[in-house]
């Protein structure tokens, strides 16, 4: 059982990702959809390592508003005629929201199987809406002729996907810092308490259910937001948003980075989509038969994810203050 | 009432170990794929089939469970989920291999194809014997746990394992047993609904929704539980999708929600 | 003073080797996983079959490459994500290929905007034409099938009734059907959508039965999903109540037909290939791939179009030595006519950049013990889609 401190000085290590973007950057000009593919889903495993990896919630269902940020962002391009980027995101991040609260309001009394159907339930019907309201979402042919303003009237979105993949760097970062700022202050502590034991937090008189729902209502909308950023970048936005694969994509992303080590986001997406990238376009059958292995062999022999591995072979790294989440 | 054969399963696993088998799918898919190459490649005769895919299914499900699924007995729930949709993955990919990505091929029996008329109406006669089969599953199922020694230990075990243990009942064997025979029933419904759900690479993922929507409406545990839910979400599924196509799935899952809210525990689950 | 000479003749060598030769990259995206993954080889084969036995049209020193990627079906994400790497990271001249409407709309605008002459090879909804002036197609629309379909159904049925898959060609087929049947004075009775994914179709089908229809519409996508529908719509004795099955030939594919069995004999199909048709081009072409691919195998519509798709890229290539400028190549498509396609003369109409060809009316019938679409008479010839026509009215 980890420690926990309230030191939120920041490390010299936790500067290495935001320099390894920006090499990304320069390096690798060719690649940038692709880089900024990955950070919108590092954005999205953050959200739901918010809620999984720190406040112990098992949800099937995060797809769920990542679909809803980047339907709303399409729509209100295609409906109401706003191309504005920032009036999208803030629209996506809104009604993410929206559902967030609502959605956690009703089904955070509930636990552990009952909670993730319920999640997996709302998923479900989110898709199966959009697959039938083909009139405001494209339904299967998917929502195509979004348009997205230049940014600041600068920036346009450009097939190289330089601004996309700045742009979406930018908003990692301001995500990142409140993930962060999030989990180092005293509502973390208790988000840890309550995933480590609900029982005494009750006793303690702390409002469970209330906290569970706000933590619940700012995942998704970050995840809202990440729905948002790749509806922008590509100008379109399919059904293959919603349902049960992405949210066990991002799942799979998360523990191979390592659950509730906040880097676990920023590793896993990393290294599966890059991995997506070359292996499935090659071999297609023997992805899926490595990925599942892969995870089998995580989840039976390092339960930290690559996080977890990285600590027992590279002590440098562990950080001896820091709210780190024991593996369960 | 496939999804009954398939989910009673689940629930029996779930409510006695404890365990989120996510994976339940994957033996149902087992359990098509071995009827359909049973009978093309080997001209195994239908009947016969069935039995192969429930006998061949169990006992790979126990050769899974003594070596990764007990590792997994102690460790959260989150490490579950993940196993499972691990060997989800694994077992598609296999599958995508060997058979490719076309559905199994079923050909069923002449006697089994066609309309058979009853109270006035046509209906298919596969889906009649389909009903038929699947109450005789639920009858000996019951008669199984309600009646027998061993469907009294397995109830014991599933109340209260410790105290079961300190009976001296081996839980232990008792599981495996159950779980081969969970998985053996997934094989078998998975064989049996072959020609209505297609068995493909895909199958587990597609419809492990409603495996899971059946298992938790129904409530862990109990045996009635996912034959009531199987049935309400049969019937709700298709009289909606044939009153109001416009709607199709939406209602089901708008049910499952309902039906959460209203009873966590699912309609026949035993309340924790 | 030598270094410079050196460099001088190097760059000199360079240039005149790349000036002889040329390589033109195709990137070709098409299914080969995911809902009718087994279409894409369909597809892949025809196009190569081409080069291999047109290899020597070709302008000296030019190569084809072709770069092929999976779009895993339906996934309008995944296919825009990959053109764009074409383009981008690949570098190709052409963008060919796509089965599914949605994934050809997703990749319009990136054709656009990188100028990459687009030729669809599948994808049937009339409106992808006008996404972007790179796209030229060279296969079909649904409307060039089903409205001529409609127009005879009303001479022969009285009432009908229109199932179609929830997505772009379905809408097109059924829109198409219900305005040339009901404007020959037939009744739609009903109309309805299913989903695209896994639809339970016995409930679908069972609601045909009891509306008793003279005939019912179907559109779904070409393939597995085709002999499903045929299966139920046998098992629930739809045939037998009366009901008679036609839609465009998108239901009675060559490839599917021994898949479906019996159940298919009997069904009414509008289509501009057949591979039973007994044009000279065709018999040569069925031999070719036969030939190449296996006494067993079989062309369906997919190969005829990707087989003519190339043949216009070929005469791009040739006209421009291997150099391949998008505008160019844009004009030399638009005037593109090919009297030798194997389902009969075609041509690419210059004011949509779509295909004008016959439209066939074909019976499933027993040819030498195998099922077969026998094509009973050409029905129309030289149609252009007509919804861009009724557009022009507009």
């Amino acid at each position: 059982m980890s420690g926990y401190s309230a030191d939120t000085r920041i490390r010299w290590t936790e500067w290495l990702p935001w320099v390894a973007a920006g090499a990304f950057f320069f390096l690798l000009p060719e690649y940038l959809s692709l880089g900024a593919r990955i950070l919108i889903f590092i954005l999205f495993a953050l959200s739901l390592d918010l809620i999984l990896g720190y406040a112990g919630i098992i949800t099937l269902g995060h797809s769920a508003f990542f679909g809803l940020g980047a339907y709303t962002a399409g729509i209100v391009s295609t409906q109401l005629a706003i191309n504005e980027p920032f009036v999208q995101l803030a629209a996506a991040a809104a009604v993410a929201a929206l559902l967030g609260v609502a959605t956690g309001a009703v089904i955070l009394r509930t636990r552990a199987l009952t909670l993730l159907m319920l999640t997996l339930a709302i998923t479900a019907i989110l898709l199966e809406v959009a697959n039938k309201a083909t009139w405001l979402t494209g339904g299967a042919d998917g929502l195509s002729g979004v348009k997205v303003d230049p940014i600041l009237g600068f920036f346009r979105f450009d097939l190289y996907g330089k601004t996309a993949f700045l742009y979406c760097l930018i908003a990692l970062f301001l995500g990142w810092w409140v993930v962060r700022r999030l989990i180092y202050s005293p509502f973390g502590a208790m988000l840890t308490g309550i995933r480590e034991n609900t029982t005494r937090m009750h006793a303690i008189g702390a409002p469970v259910y209330w906290r569970l729902v706000l933590v619940y209502t700012i995942s998704a909308t970050i995840a809202g937001i990440a729905g948002a950023l790749l509806t922008q970048t590509n100008q379109f936005v399919g059904l293959n948003v919603l349902g049960l694969e992405p949210s066990g994509d991002i799942l799979v992303m998360l523990i191979l980075g390592g659950v509730g080590r906040l880097y676990g986001a920023f590793i896993g997406p990393v290294v599966y989509l890059i991995a997506q990238d070359y292996l499935a376009k090659q071999y297609p059958e023997y992805w899926y038969f490595g990925i599942g292995t892969l995870l089998i062999a995580v989840v039976l022999f390092a339960p930290g994810g690559i996080l977890g591995l990285m600590d027992k072979w590279l002590p440098f790294f562990k950080q001896k203050s820091s709210a780190r989440a024991s593996a369960r | 009432m496939i999804l009954y054969v398939i989910s009673v399963g689940l629930s029996v696993t779930m409510g006695l170990m404890g365990f989120i088998n996510l994976a339940h799918g994957v033996f149902a898919m087992a359990g098509g794929f071995i009827l359909s190459t049973a009978m093309a490649r080997f001209g195994v005769p239908f009947p016969l089939a069935l039995v192969a895919a429930f006998v061949l299914v169990s006992l790979g499900s126990i050769f899974l469970e003594k070596t990764l699924y007990s590792r997994l007995y102690a460790r959260g729930e989150l490490s579950q989920v993940l196993f499972c949709i691990g060997l989800i993955l694994v077992s598609m990919a296999v599958a995508r291999l060997i058979y490719g990505n076309l559905a199994a091929p079923v050909f069923l029996p002449d006697y089994l194809r066609g309309q058979v008329q009853v109270l006035g109406r046509d209906f298919p006669t596969y889906r009649v014997y389909l009903i038929f089969f699947s109450s005789i599953i639920i009858l000996s199922l019951w008669i199984g746990v309600e009646r027998t020694r061993w469907g009294a230990m397995v109830r014991a075990a599933v109340d209260n394992r410790g105290m079961a243990q300190s009976v001296g009942i081996n839980t232990k064997r008792l599981f495996m047993i159950t779980f081969a025979l969970g998985s053996g029933l997934a094989g078998l419904g998975g064989a049996l609904g072959a020609d209505i759900l297609p068995v493909q690479w895909g199958y587990p993922f597609e419809h492990l929704v409603y495996f899971l929507i059946v298992v938790a409406v129904g409530g862990l545990g109990s045996l009635r539980g996912p034959f009531v839910a199987a049935l309400l979400i049969g019937i709700a599924d298709t009289a909606c999708k044939y009153w109001i196509p416009a709607l199709g799935a939406f209602l089901v899952y708008a049910a499952t929600i309902a039906i959460l809210l209203w009873r966590p525990q699912g309609l026949f689950g035993v309340r924790t | 003073m030598r270094l410079t000479r050196l460099i001088v003749l190097a760059a000199f060598a360079l240039a005149s080797s790349a000036a002889l030769s040329q390589t033109v990259k195709i990137g070709f995206i098409t299914s080969y996983s995911g809902l009718n993954g087994n279409l894409g080889p369909y597809m892949e084969r025809a196009v190569r079959l081409y080069i291999k036995q047109h290899q020597k049209e070709l302008p000296p020193g030019v190569k084809i490459e072709l770069i092929i990627r999976d779009d895993t079906g339906p996934n309008p994400d995944k296919a825009r994500q990959l053109a764009q790497e074409l383009v981008v990271r690949d570098k190709v001249d052409l963008l060919a290929g796509v089965i599914f409407t949605p994934n050809a709309m997703s990749m319009a605008p990136i054709a656009t905007e990188a100028k990459v002459p687009f030729v669809i090879m599948n994808a049937g909804t009339s409106v992808i034409t006008t996404r972007s002036p790179y796209i030229a197609r060279v296969s079909f629309t649904l409307w060039q099938s089903s409205f001529p379909l409609g127009q005879w159904a009303a001479k022969k049925y009285k009432t009908a009734y229109t199932l179609v898959s929830d997505f772009g060609p379905g809408h097109d087929a059924e829109t198409a059907f219900m305005q040339a049947f009901k404007a020959g004075g037939g009744n739609i009775v009903a109309s309805v959508r299913v989903p695209l994914q896994n639809p339970d179709w016995a409930a679908y089908l069972q609601r045909v039965k009891d509306a008793k229809p003279d005939t019912l519409f179907v559109f779904i996508p070409a393939g597995k999903t085709a002999t499903a529908v045929m299966k139920n719509f046998s098992e629930l004795g739809l045939g037998q109540a009366g009901i008679k099955l036609i839609g465009p030939g998108d239901i009675t594919t060559d490839e599917e037909l021994p898949n479906m069995g019996d159940v298919a004999l009997g069904v009414t199909t509008m289509f501009h290939y057949s591979a039973a048709g007994d044009r000279p081009a065709n018999k040569a072409f069925v031999a070719a791939w036969k030939k190449e691919y296996g006494a067993n195998e079989t062309p369906n519509f997919l190969s005829a179009a990707s087989w003519d798709g190339t043949a216009m890229i070929f005469e791009a290539i040739r006209q421009q030595k291997g150099k391949i400028d998008p505008d160019k190549t844009m004009a030399i498509f638009k005037n593109w006519k090919f009297a030798n396609s194997p389902r009969g003369p075609i041509s690419i109409d210059p004011e949509t950049r779509d295909v004008v060809q016959n439209e066939y009316l074909r019976e499933v019938r027993k040819v030498g013990g195998k099922l077969a679409n026998v094509e009973i008479e050409t029905f129309a010839t030289a149609v252009k889609d007509p919804w861009k026509e009724q557009q022009k009215k507009k």
